[in-house]
């Protein structure tokens, strides 16, 4: 294999490792940004040598960006003593797609888990906490998942928020928008049936 | 080789993108892991939450292969316990201990059906810790490190029991405890055929197999600290008020 063939082959060995792709994929991935390669290829390797550069964890709530302090923690209008906590930076880009919420976020890398030994101490939960005065919260929204170590760890933080003057809510739990009950798991219907409201 | 069987799913470990390294407990086959092909997707992620009972059918090319699993529900305990803080520590404690501590691929049916009846328990809403800890003395005697609480160890009397001893796991009854009495490790009377289940006795037995757990279980297990999910469950039944269930 030639130097130059090398390369390539370098380079979708590596786009394979992205999720979503596979190494057909990948391949055809390598071989479209090749034949664009002034309005695709050069750009994308800018950009990527810049984020490489300049992506950093926001000091004060997990978030990514690419200064100390991200921009929503800058944001002098989310300033507005709500909190949402999340799992991962993921789940944060998830709220913001929805436009909904008008707060700051905490992320906490994870999740309490028996099996990979994940415990209090590996999430942000003390830095949570000293957000609370910091900056005057009113409401913490626990925005984790439905799953049973998304709420050990939301009940766990609830435990820890008691007594420090903030109102604690999570997430509503049920039918989603578009389902139909005969699809449905048992366990949803359980819990859309547990928090019914009055109609 | 292929096989069919029920059990209780203890945990799960992604396994790239869209599979699932599972590990279930059933009745005929013990502890036993393998793969779930699209164990991630939006139709089974909900499913695949520990605790939850599954029909499984296991398939391998070779008996000791690690296998993949095609599952389906049957009943789902995590939509029940989510917002009770109680369970869900029980529910996550018991899968834990479960995962930690059963050796892969033998079987335990007593211990399987007692646990299915304490996982149901905890999602009916009823009166479950003491059943939980009765479960912890089933464990650590299915493990072979059993607590002999038949008679006093000193005095072979099998009235009055009222310590343990750390050491060897066995009665010791008031009058036989004597100046030992400190060293001794408490035996709420709900471990020895009375008791009211009270929250001091309760935590009381919680302490006593702990201590066996960790002292004795842990280190024939490789000296892993025991899941922390055990630990949640005590500091949550200590904490919340006699009765509380949120």
């Amino acid at each position: 294999m030639s130097q130059g063939t090398r390369d390539i082959e370098e380079l979708i060995d590596l786009m394979a490792r992205l999720p979503g792709l596979g190494p057909r994929s990948a391949r055809r991935a390598v071989l479209q940004m090749i034949k664009k390669r002034g309005q695709v290829m050069a750009p994308l390797a800018e950009a990527m040598a810049t984020v490489a550069e300049t992506a950093r964890e926001c000091a004060n709530c997990g978030n990514i960006g690419t200064a100390e302090i991200c921009d929503i923690c800058r944001a002098e209008n989310r300033a507005n003593g709500q909190i949402c906590v999340v799992e991962d930076v993921a789940d944060l880009w998830a709220m913001e797609r929805g436009g909904v919420y008008g707060g700051r976020y905490h992320v906490l890398g994870g999740t309490l888990s028996a099996l990979d030994a994940v415990g209090p101490e590996e999430l942000r939960i003390p830095r949570l906490l000293d957000r609370l005065e910091e900056e005057k919260v009113e409401e913490i929204v626990l925005a984790l998942g439905a799953t049973v170590d998304g709420q050990t760890t939301a009940h766990y933080i609830a435990d820890q928020l008691e007594g420090r003057g903030v109102s604690v809510t999570s997430l509503a739990q049920g039918v989603p928008i578009g389902g139909e009950l005969d699809y449905l798991d048992d366990g949803t219907i359980t819990a859309a049936l547990k928090a019914r409201k009055a109609f | 080789m292929e096989w069919r069987d029920e059990g209780v799913l203890l945990s799960l470990r992604k396994h790239g993108e869209t599979a699932a390294i599972i590990e279930v407990f059933t009745e005929r086959h013990g502890r036993h892991a393998g793969v779930v092909r699209g164990a991630m997707s939006r139709r089974l992620a909900p499913l695949l939450q520990p605790g939850a009972q599954l029909a499984l059918e296991w398939r391998a090319r070779l008996e000791d292969h690690l296998g993949s699993y095609r599952v389906e529900p049957v009943k789902s305990r995590a939509g029940a316990v989510l917002g009770d803080r109680r369970a869900l520590a029980g529910l996550s404690a018991v899968c834990a201990l479960l995962d930690f501590t059963l050796p892969e691929r033998e079987p335990h049916p007593d211990l399987y059906r007692r646990s299915v009846a304490l996982l149901d328990a905890l999602g009916a809403g009823r009166d479950w810790p003491l059943d939980y800890l009765r479960w912890e003395m089933r464990l650590l005697e299915e493990m072979g490190f059993g607590l002999d609480l038949s008679c006093c160890a000193v005095t072979g009397a099998t009235e009055g029991l009222a310590y343990v001893s750390p050491r060897t796991g066995r009665a010791v009854s008031r009058a036989g405890a004597g100046e030992w009495q400190e060293r001794l490790l408490p035996l709420p009377p709900e471990l020895a055929g009375g008791g009211s289940g009270s929250r001091q006795n309760l935590l009381a037995g919680f302490a006593l197999t702990g201590h066996f757990l960790e002292s004795w279980l842990a280190p024939a297990l490789g000296d892993r600290p025991l899941p922390g999910a055990r630990g949640r469950l005590v500091d949550r039944l200590a904490r919340d008020p006699p009765g509380g269930n949120r």
